[in-house]
């Protein structure tokens, strides 16, 4: 039976990409936010996980209005970088997992999250990032990859509790799968930031703040907020936050702290870390 | 009589991006999205104006598009995540964007963000 280890969630900001290519880690600017990642690498270098389960948001790149799911599960062989417009760098492709993939889907249709099936699926910052985060060294990893999309761009949005109802449905399909696999959830995006709007640079620290010791001890605290109060309380893209809730549900275990960090400000946001060990 | 949609329970200074905008939108948007193209980008950028017309859009979203004014492409029916391609031609961070909307330079723009730490 696979398990999952635990929950990783990241700020995915774009400027961390071009940080990482031109080695800016120990500039005054970026030092404190990758030294908050050294404990995460060393707890995944500790563990192995063999599979990452990445819940992100499709910034433009793969999806347009036009045709546009709620949730979307990939299901290829390998998830290719493309160009997003502005300059960030194309990668190699990442390895996939599709037979895992699809008993994912099987599961997920069958407890009642109706989702889109993607066997092809491009992969922009928001899932690149905290992978270059997190696997540092290769590129791409030798980790098998199913990314999972959540629409942040185009309203309505998902409700929280119902994001925080997929993760737990992702925790209960990996349960059911039948190898000894360790599988690390990711959640990627927030934390609080507006890029648009008179309201622009804002960020709430005491939110943040409120969402990590919720993630930690009381999710359903935060699975309460409807999609617009995080968009108050985290600003227009805060409410990207929804991704560490769900990531947060796959977690049916009892739950610790692996560490946390979070700084201000990266590029327009408050850049956060957050790792979950799940027993 | 239409169901009132998110948008108009204002969050000031925040444009909820909701059905009645993506309707609005939809030509604009759709240009954005063909940045992701380098060769449109090239395209668009030694033509503007024509590159627009070919994406339908209407005066005000031209006038918008060529000013590169982004509160104006946000009412408009501009969806940021898009928009943001367009700025990206002309080499705009997010701080640039931010600076504009908020009428601050860069630098009163960056230390008001410093302030929130």
């Amino acid at each position: 039976m696979a398990r999952i280890i635990g929950a990783l969630t990241s700020s995915h900001i774009p400027s961390i990409g071009n940080a990482i290519s031109n080695g800016k880690q120990q500039d005054a600017y970026w030092k404190p936010f990758f030294d908050g990642y050294q404990s995460v690498l060393q707890w995944l270098d500790a563990q192995q996980p063999d599979v990452a389960i990445v819940l992100y948001n499709d910034h433009g790149l793969n999806f347009f209005l036009n045709n546009l799911p709620t949730f979307a599960v990939g299901a290829a062989q390998e998830y290719i970088t493309k160009d997003e417009g502005w300059g960030l760098p194309v990668f190699p492709a990442y390895h996939g997992y599709p037979e895992m993939s699809w008993h994912l889907i099987e599961s997920l249709i069958e407890q009642e999250f109706d989702i889109a099936m993607c066997q092809e699926m491009a992969m922009d910052h928001a899932f690149i990032n905290p992978m270059r985060l997190f696997w540092p060294n290769e590129n791409p990893p030798k980790i098998k990859t199913i990314p999972v999309a959540i629409n942040t761009v185009q309203f309505p949005l998902p409700r929280p509790a119902r994001c925080f109802a997929l993760g737990k449905a992702i925790g209960h399909a990996v349960a059911s799968w039948p190898t000894d696999e360790k599988v690390v959830v990711i959640g990627t995006g927030g934390m609080s930031h507006q890029l648009d709007g008179e309201r622009a640079g804002f960020i709430n620290k005491k939110f943040d703040e409120m969402c990590m010791e919720a993630l930690l001890n009381d999710p359903e605290r935060l699975a309460r907020y409807s999609a617009l109060d995080l968009v108050r309380e985290a600003g227009a893209q805060g409410a990207e936050i929804i991704m560490w809730l769900a990531a947060r549900g796959a977690l049916l275990g009892n739950v610790s702290k692996i560490h946390s960090s979070y700084h201000i400000p990266i590029s327009n946001t408050a850049a956060g870390v957050l790792a979950l060990a799940n027993q | 009589m239409n169901a009132p949609t998110v948008s108009q329970q204002a969050i000031p200074g925040t444009y909820i991006f909701d059905g009645r905008m993506a309707m609005k939108g939809y030509n604009l948007n759709r240009m954005c999205y063909s940045f992701n193209s380098a060769d449109n980008r090239k395209k668009f950028k030694a033509f503007p104006e024509a590159y627009c017309h070919a994406y339908h859009l209407t005066r005000e979203q031209i006038h918008a598009v060529t000013d590169l004014d982004v509160l104006r492409l946000l009412q408009v029916g501009g969806n940021i995540y898009y928009l943001a391609k367009l700025t990206g031609i002309y080499g705009m961070t997010v701080q640039d964007l931010g600076a504009q909307q908020t009428g601050l330079s860069i630098d009163e723009f960056r230390a008001m963000l410093e302030s929130q730490a």
